[in-house]
């Protein structure tokens, strides 16, 4: 072979053989695969916006759409069309949410991916998962079912459907995912890192404090973002558990609406075209809008995991 | 040791194996390597030393066309290999196959120790499990591995030690049957013995196709190097025959003091 090298080689690297032609095949397929994201995306776009086009052009009073906290959308002589409200109810549970998912999530995480060994930590990944995987119209009913009664019981407040309730339930619904993500984020950290820092003579929780926490800080910030966009976006839960009426919360104790659970509440009964109509897809551009750019800064965070 | 094969890197008239002329490589605006022209005849051993930075590995990257793997490197200039232009393939993975990389760190792919070396023949569309066979007991011994891993072809690759995962890379290399063969520091996690044995094989394998090795150790490139480059800070300072080189008839006097480890 080297002896006719020359003359073979030429023709090779000249010559697309069938393993080359199902190379870029497979490229074009995967291709496609991954524009489709791209494609449906900007479809979702244009639709929301298409339906709440109509009305942001001709009746949307920015000024009042977002300061005034009145919600009276179908009302016949004066509508009023303030979500200040439902974005107070909407920030207000997704906040709290946070407060409660976030310790959880990280101690899951750091326990399961840094303590845990063996099947302790084989069953509690399992479980983590699982717990993802609950439908949200179940913790919906806890909230309903079994939060309700808790809440008026402990606190002695005459409603136990609010901030309080659908914070904690939404908590326990993120903490799960974030969790997972922020596990693999710990999982991500090369294990030359921790025998470095314990060959030092470091303590398991200063290893992890010192090292491994930093290293993984992107992927976990990651993580909690991502969170925060699955509070956000989340309908069923908080339309069940915040007691779905409009208004400006003083304490944790006072019923809210959300954003999401009003355009899924109020839809089905609005005539297509009407003003009703045009703002509940108004408020979908807006949640679209949001929850994208929580969702970019996420991925741009976690991408500087891989760069840094 | 006069071999057959040095006697033929006296002859002017051997054949070109690599080409290269006025190479540059940058990174960004970085330049990695500039103005590199030399050119690799058939059934040597070509050897590049220099210190860390000079551009050894960017050299070798270049050679097979791996630069496209990283994004912001740029390369100028012409690599023919075969008097082909590189630059100009048709089916860069054919080019590819052609020339057998080990790179500095080993990589024992997650597959069987058997699979990891019969991976590139199965590429290439060699089915029968006895060719397969003669040819993973041929790699593995060249590259000083069988008689570790005889009775356990089944098991993990990527769980040997990082002395056997090196020669597993080599085995794996060699798999190819490669024109070129590029090892990039390859004795750098693999024991002096084993060193030692992996060396005598690439002396023979001269004979078979041309190796162009990149070392650390200047005593290496001595020792199986027929021509050496000398290359610093992104330079080719001096290319020769390893015995002038290394018998001070160097004509930079970067080259012998890097030689002698004045520096570096």
């Amino acid at each position: 072979m080297q002896q006719g090298g020359n003359k073979m080689s030429h023709d090779a690297f000249d010559r697309r053989t069938t393993d080359w032609y199902i190379d870029k095949l497979m490229q074009s397929l995967v291709f496609i695969g991954g524009i489709s994201a791209i494609i449906f995306i900007i479809g979702i776009f244009v639709f929301i916006t298409m339906e709440g086009m109509d009305f942001v052009i001709s009746r949307l009073d920015p000024v009042e759409f977002f300061t005034s906290e009145y919600w009276f959308p179908s009302d016949e002589d004066d509508p009023e069309f303030g979500i200040l409200a439902l974005i107070a109810g909407t920030a207000s549970v997704t906040g709290l949410a946070m407060l409660v998912a976030i310790p959880f999530a990280l101690g899951a995480a750091i326990y399961v991916g840094e303590f845990a060994t063996g099947k302790t930590r084989e069953y509690l990944k399992v479980l983590v998962e699982l717990l993802a995987a609950i439908p949200s119209v179940v913790w919906g009913f806890i909230g309903l079912s079994i939060m309700n009664p808790l809440i008026i019981d402990v606190f002695d407040v005459p409603v136990g459907l609010n901030i309080l309730n659908a914070g904690i339930i939404l908590g326990l619904m993120a903490a799960p995912i974030m969790a997972s993500i922020a596990e693999d984020a710990l999982k991500a950290v090369p294990d030359g890192y921790r025998e470095a820092a314990e060959a030092m003579g470091a303590t398991r929780w200063q290893v992890i404090f010192k090292v491994v926490l930093p290293a993984a800080k992107n992927g976990l910030l990651g993580a909690v973002l991502l969170g925060v966009g699955r509070g956000f976006g989340e309908t069923m839960a908080v339309l069940m558990a915040t007691g779905h009426s409009v208004n400006m919360p003083d304490s944790i104790f006072d019923s809210v609406r959300a954003l999401t659970a009003t355009i899924a509440a109020e839809l089905g009964e609005t005539a297509v075209g009407s003003d009703h109509y045009g703002v509940l897809f108004t408020i979908g551009i807006f949640l679209f809008l949001i929850t994208f750019l929580i969702n970019l800064t996420a991925d741009l965070i976690v991408r500087g995991v891989r760069k840094g | 040791m006069v071999s057959s094969a040095e006697a033929l890197v006296k002859d002017a008239n051997q054949t070109l194996k690599l080409d290269v002329r006025d190479l540059s490589i940058y990174y960004g605006d970085t330049p990695a390597l500039e103005n590199v022209t030399l050119d690799v005849r058939e059934h040597e051993i070509f050897g590049i030393i220099g210190p860390a930075n000079a551009g050894k590995t960017s050299f070798l990257k270049t050679l097979n066309r791996m630069d496209m793997f990283t994004s912001n490197m740029k390369v100028q200039g012409d690599i023919h290999f075969n008097g082909f232009d590189i630059q100009k393939t048709r089916n860069i993975y054919a080019l590819r196959s052609r020339i057998g990389v080990v790179f500095p760190l080993p990589v024992g792919l997650p597959l069987t120790i058997y699979e990891n070396v019969a991976l590139s023949p199965r590429l290439s569309g060699i089915r029968n499990k006895a060719d397969l066979d003669v040819i993973v007991e041929r790699c593995l011994t060249r590259a000083a591995l069988w008689d570790e891993v005889k009775d356990r072809l089944d098991s993990l690759g990527s769980l040997l030690s990082g002395g056997q995962q090196q020669r597993l890379t080599i085995a794996r290399a060699l798999s190819q049957e490669p024109d070129v063969l590029m090892l990039d520091e390859f004795s750098i996690a693999v024991d002096p013995v084993t060193t030692m044995r992996i060396e005598d094989v690439l002396k023979e394998l001269k004979s078979e196709m041309t190796i162009i090795l990149v070392t650390n150790l200047v005593q290496q490139a001595r020792r199986l190097a027929d021509r050496t480059a000398f290359f610093l800070e992104g330079k080719c300072v001096e290319i020769g025959d390893t015995e002038d080189l290394f018998t001070g008839n160097a004509k930079e006097q970067s080259t012998i003091d890097y030689i002698e480890g004045k520096f570096g």
